[in-house]
């Protein structure tokens, strides 16, 4: 059998799920020998999400215009799209911007009412990311396969998850040991 | 005292005539969701968690505020009732702003419980975001509208039991929100004794101790229904 092309991403999130996935530890190593990792900011060198990816663990919710081309190129390439912690599943934190309006209230607060030095709007088309008007769950933007809450999820929930997934069976996301938000 | 029999899940079941389906239920060791229903208050049927079947009866009745009657056949488990649960909390889930990682009841919350029992892993309603406000004017406690899921179950303990009736429901649909005094600040309003039933009847993070932060609160509903007991029955029982 082929080894399952394994792949994580990290858009708005603060990191926390993919250091969460880093405490599974010397399971990892068991991880890594069953997985080809194909693209993942902890795991792998690759700067372009590839084709056939079988997994992909999602951290964080959709903030900005890359975060938008690479979730379409997630789902677009990919057998079974994992919404991995809060972020991805209700867009949790990062989403608390939302409650000031659109994304131009939010950048007039952070950068202008608040910044110390040179205040201004950043503006660098085509290098930094523009921000969407709203921060979304993934599954609001495309279809999710499998939705894992948490903030983080813990390695063990992680395991779980993955574990079924590397036999070719479906998790079971059910009671407080898998889905418990927060 | 007359009594009524009925079946709850094919359960035959005899309780006091007046008894709601919640009581005849949990007297025949059946449990259903509730959120706000507090044992010691009286109930109102707002969170529409504890939805029943009848026969006979084409919707669905609220199990806390519908009185048994003779031969009733109440089911409590169907899948139609579980869809309809889990999606109640979607709803309120989305309605409001519940952020579960950085609110004073993280790991002790009854919505956040009751997502784990309903089996939600997601919400398939787009969150609302709403700009709701957040009031510390009063000394000791504060409430941040975000988190309610008016239950009124702080309403109902101020009212009932410490008598002061300090808080109201004001307006209807999105715009519906609990109200402290005449909609003024809650530290000016002088009819509170700031007892803190309120906060310990509250079931998610919304009324909280100041001070508290991510995952400090611990409210003890529990303590209400025992004030009621004790103040009726002199019996101080846990
Ligand atoms: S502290 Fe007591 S008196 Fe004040 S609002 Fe809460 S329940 Fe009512
Ligand atoms: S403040 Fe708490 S107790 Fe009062 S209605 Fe809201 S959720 Fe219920
Ligand atoms: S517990 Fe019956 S409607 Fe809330």
């Amino acid at each position: 059998m082929d080894k399952i092309r394994f792949a994580t991403v990290w858009l708005a999130g603060c990191s926390g799920c993919h250091m969460s996935f880093l405490d599974l530890d010397e399971w990892l190593l068991e991880l890594a020998a069953q997985v080809e990792v194909v693209y993942s900011p902890v795991g792998c060198d690759l700067k372009i999400y590839p084709e056939n990816v079988d997994v992909c663990l999602v951290e964080g919710g959709i903030a900005n215009e890359d975060n938008l081309e690479l979730i379409h190129l997630v789902r677009k390439n990919t057998k079974t799209l994992i919404s991995f912690g809060d972020c991805a599943v209700t867009a949790n934190v990062p989403a608390m911007r939302n409650m000031l309006g659109g994304a131009e209230p939010v950048l007039k607060r952070a950068y202008l009412e608040l910044g110390d030095l040179q205040r201004q709007l950043p503006h660098e088309p085509g290098i930094v990311p523009e921000l969407l008007e709203q921060v979304l769950p993934v599954h609001e933007i495309v279809p999710v396969d499998i939705f894992m809450p948490g903030c983080p999820p813990d390695a063990n929930r992680i395991r779980a998850t993955l574990e079924p997934l590397l036999k070719g069976e479906k998790p079971l996301m059910q009671g407080r040991e898998m889905i418990k938000f927060g | 005292m007359s009594v009524k029999t009925l079946t709850i899940n094919d359960t035959p079941v005899a309780v006091e005539a007046g008894a709601t389906i919640l009581e005849a239920a949990k007297q025949a060791g059946i449990t259903i969701p509730t959120l706000c229903h507090l044992e010691g208050v009286s109930d109102v049927g707002a969170c529409r968690l504890c939805l029943v079947e009848i026969k006979g009866i084409n919707k669905l009745l609220p199990a806390c505020v519908t009185e048994v009657a003779e031969g009733m056949e109440v089911q409590t488990e169907t899948a139609k009732l579980r869809e309809y649960r889990k999606m109640t909390v979607e709803l309120l889930f989305s309605e409001g702003n519940h952020v579960c990682s950085v609110c004073v009841a993280n790991g002790a919350c009854e919505l956040q419980d009751m997502a784990v029992t309903v089996g939600m892993d997601h919400s398939r309603f787009s969150y609302r975001f709403p700009d709701r406000p957040i009031d510390i004017s009063h000394p000791s406690f504060a409430i941040d509208h975000n988190r309610c899921i008016l239950c009124t179950r702080c309403v109902r303990v101020c009212a009932e039991i410490e008598g002061a009736h300090v808080w109201d429901v004001a307006n209807r649909g999105e715009k519906c929100y609990v109200i402290s005094g005449l909609d003024q600040p809650w530290g000016e309003v002088n009819a509170c004794t700031s007892c803190g039933k309120c906060v310990e009847a509250c079931p998610t993070g919304a009324i909280f101790h100041k001070g508290e932060t991510t995952g400090e609160k611990t409210s003890d509903p529990g303590l209400l229904d025992f004030l009621v007991t004790a103040r009726k029955k002199q019996q101080w029982i846990r």
